[in-house]
């Protein structure tokens, strides 16, 4: 029986293809598994394997020819048998124009406020990986796929029927076959979806939720000059094996202050506080599945280089998810720092029970007065929010006062 | 460690397990006086008498039945068919009453009983008599099946299903009892439902057992490995029911390939199932469907060309190894 040969999706984007060579003439055999054609594709060239056994009898798209996925570029089959049935019903593939229709009606239905979305629409919807719909892959071949996070349309398959096996995989992992990472997570573009909540996004909701709700935050701002502490840091990293870094700078100075103000160090008790004279510092770590704040315990008795290795080590392991719980619960104030991403300035939720929660932003360069004179300066915005049943505008400030001056005289931590 | 033939070390264990026991006693057709159709009870009768030796009429479903009674009346008999084929007679017998009797009974009546004789093709002995019929006995709950492919396997099942509390089908070959090989010294016991790697392999993996295994796969997958370089892991189940699954799913997820070549007929054989079971456990692990050699599917012929033909040999096993392999 004749096979048509289709022009194959060869990547994500690709949208038509371009042959480069047909490696076999009208009328030559082809045995399954050989190469047949070289096709050119938005990503790369590849080689196209027959699926059959067979006598190549028409070749539709010449050398140099385009043809968009799914469009007919040759026949496969028996040396006298019939293709014209074949050939005519292929004559005319599939246009342009009316995929571009079809596409630009898609968005307005799916926007539409119909209760019940069309059959076509929920299946898409549905369907995970929608590009992989027509790839035959062996079971193994797809859970390695997706182990290694390969697109399998772009992988030629050896097996009977192009099926996509080990050794197909095992053959794009050497390099062999170029084919295509999958980004992250497969959706379909103008649909929604619902992601059910982890249990420790189900924490963050339920705490910041009561935070927000119970203590009544405000919020102030101070602007640290950081030069000082960029001059600490290069000294402490030329005597240390391991690099410290500004947070770790942050914790010593904010534990330092702490001490000082013990009003900011304070859970509230409804009809009394507690204030602690040691800081147990968390530090807000970012995953991929939410929030955790590993704490650094006692920062006050400790030096740099003790908070720097652990909370390294707390940061290894909470990525892990390793942290026991009593590595992230009983901090006494928590640090949130999203300098790295050049943030200059925002506010924190306080982390209940604690009653203060301080924001650290990037450190920027920028015009600065000193002395009188405008210069280059290195400045950092860091914002506490204060839990107002128990502290006061002032007693932020003053905190914050004491603060600044520790890191703009850096040289005091080591008193 | 002595070799033996498989008729003399299926012969040890009854003997080893009659001087163990002495509940256990061995009845059927000419397995008494004329010590064995096949040699099986070679000097039982003279060893133990006519007390646990007994000779039977020519009536499977009277002395299965008898057997039945017997053992739920306490004691554990032994019986032997000349060949399966004949206990289709005592099929009710086997069915109704040895594999029912346990739970139908709530539990008051155990039947420790062992039904045991040859089974599956010979040389020309025309449909009737050439029946592989694990798979129909397989089919029953409450019955286990046991087939060995070697002498050291059989010696150890058979007196581990002697004490088994339950009814074991034990079906042994013909053409394998004069097949000769090592078993240990001494007392030793091979558990009910665990099947064992006799031949480690990378490629696929290969499940048979009791003839098919001793006297054809053997030779194939000699042959296939050096004809297309391949690697083949062989496992024999050893009992048909309990089906040692974990042990093929382990292999499966090493060679990500299966195939099973059992002598019996296609429709709803053991592979058939053991084929359900591995794509519902280790479907991700497959890269290929799994496949099978069976006997073809009619009546097997007398003829002798037609009889090599209808079974599972080299030819088919080869078919089936580069289809498993997608080898052209």
């Amino acid at each position: 029986m004749a096979t048509k040969i289709m022009m194959p999706k060869l990547s994500d984007t690709m949208e038509e293809g371009v042959i480069l060579k047909w490696l076999r003439k009208e009328g030559e055999k082809v045995k399954q598994g050989e190469t047949l054609v070289e096709i050119e594709s938005d990503k790369a060239d590849m080689e196209l394997e027959a699926y059959d056994t067979g006598v190549l009898r028409k070749i539709v798209v010449p050398e140099g020819g385009k043809a968009p996925i799914g469009a007919l570029i040759a026949i496969i089959g028996e040396p006298d048998e019939d293709i014209s049935a074949l050939l005519s019903e292929t004559s005319a593939p599939p246009k342009q124009e009316s995929k571009k229709e079809e596409k630009a009606v898609a968005p307005s239905t799916t926007a539409a406020p119909t209760p019940t979305p069309p059959p076509q629409q929920a299946q898409a919807a549905t369907t995970p990986a929608p590009t992989d719909g027509k790839t035959k892959a062996s079971p193994l071949a797809k859970r390695l796929a997706q182990e290694h996070n390969l697109n399998l349309a772009a992988i030629p398959g050896s097996g009977p029927q192009g099926r996509v096996i080990k050794r197909d995989i095992e053959g794009a992992l050497s390099g062999k076959i170029p084919a295509l990472a999958l980004p992250q997570r497969a959706y379909v573009p103008g649909t929604a979806e619902e992601v059910p909540l982890s249990s420790i996004r189900k924490t963050i909701a339920k705490r910041m939720w009561e935070s927000k709700n119970a203590a009544p935050h405000f919020y102030v701002t101070v602007e640290i000059d950081m030069e000082p502490a960029m001059a600490f840091r290069e000294q402490l990293n030329a005597a240390s094996e391991t690099k410290i870094s500004f947070t770790d700078i942050i914790i010593k100075a904010a534990a330092s202050a702490l001490m000082k103000h013990p009003q900011v160090n304070t859970t509230y008790l409804g009809d009394k506080m507690r204030q602690y004279h040691y800081a147990h510092i968390g530090v807000a770590v970012a995953l991929d599945e939410g929030l955790v704040t590993p704490i650094v315990k006692n920062c006050e008795q400790k030096g740099i280089g003790t908070i720097n290795a652990e909370f390294r080590d707390l940061v290894e392991r909470a990525r892990n998810r390793k942290l026991k719980p009593e590595e992230y619960t009983g901090a006494t104030f928590t640090i949130s720092n999203l300098g790295m991403f050049g943030v200059e300035n925002f506010v924190a939720i306080i982390n209940p029970p604690e009653g203060a929660i301080l924001a650290i932003g990037a450190i920027v360069e920028k015009p600065v007065v000193k002395k009188g004179a405008i210069v280059i300066g290195h400045t950092m915005n860091v914002t506490l929010s204060s839990d107002h049943r128990i502290i006061d505008g002032a007693v932020a400030a003053r905190f914050l006062q004491d603060f600044k001056k520790i890191l703009e005289n850096p040289a005091s931590l080591a008193l | 460690m002595p070799i033996v033939s498989l008729r003399e070390a299926l012969n040890q264990a009854m003997d080893e397990e009659m001087a163990r026991d002495e509940r256990v006693f061995l009845m059927g057709e000419e397995v008494a006086e004329y010590n064995g159709a096949y040699k099986v009870s070679q000097g039982l009768l003279a060893k133990w008498g006519p007390k646990r030796v007994l000779d039977t009429p020519i009536a499977e479903a009277g002395f299965a039945g008898l057997g039945i009674g017997a053992a739920m009346a306490g004691l554990r008999p032994i019986v032997e068919f000349m060949t399966w084929n004949f206990s289709l007679v005592a099929y009710d017998q086997l069915v109704n009453n040895a594999a029912k009797m346990y739970s139908m009974s709530g539990g008051h009546f155990h039947v420790p009983i062992v039904f045991r004789g040859p089974g599956g093709a010979a040389h020309g002995l025309a449909a009737t008599h050439s029946q592989a019929l694990e798979a129909i006995y397989a089919h029953i709950p409450g019955l286990k099946v046991v087939m060995p492919s070697t002498c050291q396997d059989a010696k150890g099942l058979l007196k581990t299903a002697i004490r088994d509390e339950n009814p074991i089908i034990f079906i042994e070959s013909e053409v394998m009892y004069g097949d000769k090989g090592e078993i240990p010294e001494g007392e030793y016991t091979i558990p009910l439902g665990v099947g064992e790697i006799k031949k480690e392999g990378k490629d696929v993996t290969l499940v048979s057992w009791s003839k098919i295994l001793a006297h054809v796969v053997w030779k194939a997958v000699e042959t296939l490995e050096a004809e297309l370089g391949i690697s083949i892991e062989v496992i024999d189940p050893r009992t048909i029911r309990p089906m040692d699954y974990d042990l093929i799913v382990e292999s499966v997820k090493k060679t990500n390939r299966l195939l099973i070549v059992e002598e019996g007929w296609p429709f709803a054989g053991v592979g058939a199932q053991i084929s359900y079971e591995i794509t519902s456990r280790a479907f991700d692990y497959l890269d290929a469907p799994v496949e099978r050699v069976t006997q073809e599917d009619v009546p097997l012929p007398y003829a002798r060309n037609l009889e090599k033909y209808s079974l599972p040999n080299i030819d088919k096993i080869r078919q089936g190894v580069k289809k498993v392999l997608y080898i052209d």
